[in-house]
């Protein structure tokens, strides 16, 4: 892609710190275009949160071993040190989290959170100038009475509200594109609508790049232009929403897509199930790491790790026997 | 489908894992090697020590070390200093040691009760632990001490005191925090009774951190008991005792500073060795998936 | 079966569970969550009964209350007919009868404990032999799909979450219940396991003849699984109805919206409004009459004022909602009968 604002080329991390090193990410490349909003998909384990944790550079250097390249916006990520990532993270790219709790700081009142970090980035901000931004922000994550709300301290609000307030601080100081780190796991089904829906009025808006990390496709569908298919620490299948939905072609996002119990259609029945565990990181065989709990796998899935098969329209898949999956 | 019992893959049970753990740490093995070489010393003190630790010599009082035959010198009566000091492990490491255990007994057995039962039962045990809880230990210690009179069984007592507070404390908010895990109300629902899952389902998770915390008062109460010694509240001379030894050779402060330290040197190196080992314990017992 | 298909294998009727939140100095409680306010309902022989709300709800703490872990503050529980803690059915033989799944996989299982000790030690308490409870176990290890020989003598961190969750439904079973309480079972697990484990549950509840009361926040789960769906909200019954119905003709107004927040799966047709707006109220300072007529988009003077009573609205659908009860006042309600 001509027009990226955030490219990862061939990312690898590995965790030096237990016994046994774990390779969390092995040669992830991903190119998010202006406004676009990807979806990582993946379950525990798949590396999908390590990817996106490592644009910020989120990772203890020490016990962590990372390689390839991060540009986002304009910026070799992996250069950057000291202040300049300092100054990078929360004003180029920024992130929510999915626990507020825990990423807000539970001493300091909303208001200050965010206009302090309105001022560390642009000092030449006053500091009512960066209130009144920070009024404007509690307005455009739709939180009730924001005068009164800048003033309260997290443990203060309700679940939804300490997301918003967390998806403001975020925003505050305009960042070109916003990491979401399963926004919206720990809220309750009629919270997490209001959230989708708010995310994607705001990216909307305010035209940003996403990478909205997930475990439920049902999350990706509501928010996502493209879907990227993570499996232990590779993307194994991506292409637009549509595509990854309706004609899935990597026997894991098949099975992945087959295992929901969604709308009762099989009510009653037996669900259509993966077999076996989720590969164990320290420990992935030479091949293609799904090969163990795959119906289709043969001789050459254990061999070589396979690699990406273009199907058009950006829509790519790492397996061999993708004439056996369409 | 009994006879598939003798197939069964057992993994090493805890506390296989935890010692294969432990060896695996350097700095914790080395600690845990100098407290047995000081335990083994105690124990054969009177074969290993050169010379008598009680005949002492006026014409010969405190040489330095490296004196001829007195390899670490001689103290303020002309006694051995190498003698004195591997006798003196036996006091010291045994005023270390059985008040910790002594109260590790006691203590957790507060605690833990107090911890399961909760409620009225909790409240009535720990506001009484938190008195005692209430003074500084030394103070406590000296003054339970004075109470009782000097003497090495007093000063026993003193110590196992003194540090039954802070075991129960421990051992009452560990047994707090897995009362409520899931395991227990699971063996509760299963209908045992609260003996029985204090016995099955709760000691096994609840000694190990106790215990690893009672080690690491082992040094404290060496020091402590060092420091009765040392105010004449202790161990009674002639017995060679490291506090007491401090105490005596307080006065050669000026001329022998080299030979004053040596008890100090000692208790440092066990109390450091303790809290080491305990350290690596600790981290060792931290098993996770 | 030994009770006749009228009687309900379990019947709670008026269940409440008050929380002290705050004390005095002598110990008296100041301000109480009433986590469970009010709470009837019927399992029957063999069906599962899905309880589906928001957190805070109460669902964990009826789950509990199910199982005496705690107290109830009032209500009874009758089992096959007898109430659970009287002479004819005391706590100790309820228990054998009612097990319960926790979410947490790795937090129900003790870790110092081998996964054969784990699950022998129901058994063991109720007086079977060492090698008989073993034995059983490694029947039911197999049965849910651990092979007995490489899982028997591991230790819980050595396992995965799915392997885990296996191994507390084996110990839930191992005391031969008819009910199984599955507080969020399947909640903590990838969606690749989650179908495992359910598609187990499934053949368990027809091998050995269980009744499953299926706690989820997870609507689709519990379409899934259940013949018939309990719906919370703070505390209290706001629908109990038979699967479908309530999932395509919803009576309530919280029902309404909770599947309405359902994802759509499509992304030709995105989710553009949310059903309603705002967070559940804090369970400690709950909303007088209705408690869900702060969000509700009908609500109206009266459902501030009074507390909507459990009606039978249709063939086994019963709504607490002031729109479907004639008497209510509510402009949406239907008429009176003449």
């Amino acid at each position: 892609m001509a027009d990226t604002v955030l490219d990862i080329r061939n990312l690898r991390v590995t965790f030096t710190g237990g016994a046994k090193h774990v390779r969390a990410v092995d040669g992830v490349d991903l190119a998010v275009a202006p406004g676009e909003v990807v979806a990582l998909l993946g379950e525990s384990g798949s590396g999908k949160s390590v990817t996106l944790r490592s644009v910020l550079r989120l990772h203890p250097e020490a016990k962590t071993r990372i390689a390839g390249s991060i540009v986002a916006a304009g910026v070799d990520v992996m250069a950057l040190t000291g202040a300049a990532l300092a100054d990078f993270r929360g004003k180029t790219v920024s992130m929510i989290f999915q626990e507020p709790m825990l990423a807000l700081d539970p001493v300091y009142s909303l208001g200050q959170q965010i206009t302090e970090s309105i001022r560390k980035h642009e000092p030449a901000v006053s500091a009512e100038a960066a209130r009144r931004r920070a009024f404007e922000l509690f307005e455009q994550v739709r939180i009730p009475s924001p005068e009164r709300r800048l003033d309260a301290y997290p443990h203060e609000m309700s679940g939804g509200m300490r997301q918003r307030a967390m998806i403001a601080l975020a925003l505050a100081c305009n960042p070109k594109v916003l990491l979401a780190d399963e926004p919206t796991t720990a809220l309750d089904a009629t919270v997490q609508v209001q959230i989708l829906l708010l995310l994607r009025e705001l990216q909307r808006n305010l035209n940003l790049s996403m990478i909205f990390v997930t475990h439920d496709i049902g999350v990706g569908v509501e928010v996502a232009d493209r879907i990227a298919v993570m499996y232990a620490g590779r993307i194994v299948e991506i292409g637009a929403v549509r595509d990854v939905i309706r004609t899935p072609r990597h026997p894991y996002t098949i099975g992945l897509l087959s295992t929901r119990a969604q709308g009762g259609r099989l009510s009653g029945n037996r669900l259509t199930t993966i077999s076996g565990s989720p590969p164990d990181l320290a420990n992935l065989p030479p091949g293609c790491a799904f090969a163990p709990r795959c119906a289709s796998a043969s001789a050459a899935c254990r061999e070589a790790a396979p690699a990406p098969v273009d199907l058009g329209a950006g829509h790519v898949v790492r397996c061999i026997h993708t004439a056996i999956t369409a | 489908m009994p006879e598939r019992v003798n197939e069964i893959i057992r993994s090493p049970g805890f506390w296989v894992t935890v010692w294969r753990r432990f060896l695996r740490d350097p700095v914790a093995l080395a600690a845990a090697l100098v407290v047995l070489g000081l335990i083994l010393m105690a124990v054969f003190a009177p074969w290993i020590a050169p010379q008598d630790p009680f005949q002492g010599m006026s014409l010969r009082r405190l040489k330095p070390p490296g004196t001829e035959g007195y390899p670490l010198g001689t103290d303020e009566l002309g006694r051995d200093m190498l003698s004195r000091l591997i006798h003196g492990a036996r006091i010291s490491l045994f005023m270390g040691i059985v008040p910790v255990l002594c109260a590790l007994f006691i203590g957790a057995a507060i605690g833990i009760v107090a911890g399961y039962s909760g409620g009225w039962t909790n409240t009535l045990l720990m506001r009484t632990v938190d008195v005692f809880f209430a003074f500084p230990s030394v103070l406590l210690a000296v003054a339970l001490a004075g109470a009782l009179g000097p003497g090495m069984t007093n000063g026993l007592i003193a110590l196992t005191l003194v540090f039954i507070p802070p075991i129960a404390r421990v051992a009452e908010s560990v047994t707090t925090g897995v009362r409520s895990r899931d395991f227990v109300e699971a063996a509760k629902a299963s209908g045992a009774g609260a003996l029985l899952i204090i016995r099955k389902h709760v000691l096994g998770n609840v000694l190990g951190p106790i215990f690893v915390y009672a080690m690491s008062l082992v040094a404290v109460s060496m020091i402590l008991a060092a420091g009765l010694s040392f105010l004449g509240l202790g161990v009674k001379p002639p017995q060679p005792d490291w506090g007491l030894m401090l105490n005596t050779l307080r006065t050669a402060m000026y001329t022998q500073p080299l030979l004053c330290a040596l008890p100090g040197v000692m208790i440092f190196i066990t109390s450091i060795s303790f809290n080491l080992m305990t350290d690596g314990l600790r981290s060792a017992m931290d098993i996770k998936a | 079966m030994r009770e006749s298909d009228n009687v309900p294998l379990l019947e709670v009727r008026g269940l409440v569970k008050h929380f002290p939140v705050k004390r005095n100095l002598l110990g008296r409680a100041t301000s109480v969550v009433s986590a469970v306010d009010g709470v009837d309902f019927d399992l029957r022989q063999g069906e599962t009964l899905g309880v589906v709300g928001e957190s805070g709800c109460g669902k964990s703490t009826t789950a509990r209350l199910l199982m005496h872990l705690i107290e109830p503050s009032a209500g009874t529980i009758r089992f096959g007919g007898k109430t659970v803690g009287s002479a004819a059915l005391p706590l100790k033989e309820f228990r054998r009868q009612v097990q319960l799944v926790f979410q947490d996989s790795y937090a129900s299982l003790n870790p110092r404990l081998t996964v054969e000790e784990s699950i022998a030690f129901g058994p063991m308490v109720h007086g079977t032999a060492r090698t008989q409870a073993q034995a059983r176990t490694h029947a039911l290890l197999e049965r849910v799909g651990l092979d007995p020989r490489r899982f028997a003598g591991r230790f819980t961190h050595e396992l995965s979450g799915g392997q885990r969750q296996r191994v507390n439904i084996a110990r839930a079973l191992a005391l031969q219940p008819r009910i199984l309480v599955l507080d969020e079972a399947v909640s903590a697990l990838d969606k690749s396991v989650e179908a495992q484990v359910l598609n187990l549950l499934l053949d368990l509840k027809q091998e050995f003849g269980l009744s499953y009361v299926f706690i989820s926040h997870d609507l689709e789960v519990v379409r899934f699984m259940a013949a018939r769906v309990l719906v919370m909200y703070l505390g209290r019954v706001a629908e109990l109805a038979p699967t479908e119905a309530l999932y395509t003709d919803s009576r309530h107004p919280y029902t309404t919206a909770l599947v309405g927040s359902l994802l759509s799966m499509n992304p030709d047709r995105r989710t553009e409004a949310a059903p309603i707006s705002g967070d559940p109220p804090n369970p400690i300072d709950p909303p007088p009459g209705c408690r869900f007529h702060t969000r509700c988009p009908h609500a109206e003077p009266v459902c501030a004022a009074g507390v909507p009573g459990l009606g039978m609205r249709a063939q086994e659908h019963w709504v607490a909602c002031h729109m479907g009860d004639p008497m209510s006042g509510h402009s949406k309600a239907p008429a009176r009968a003449a």
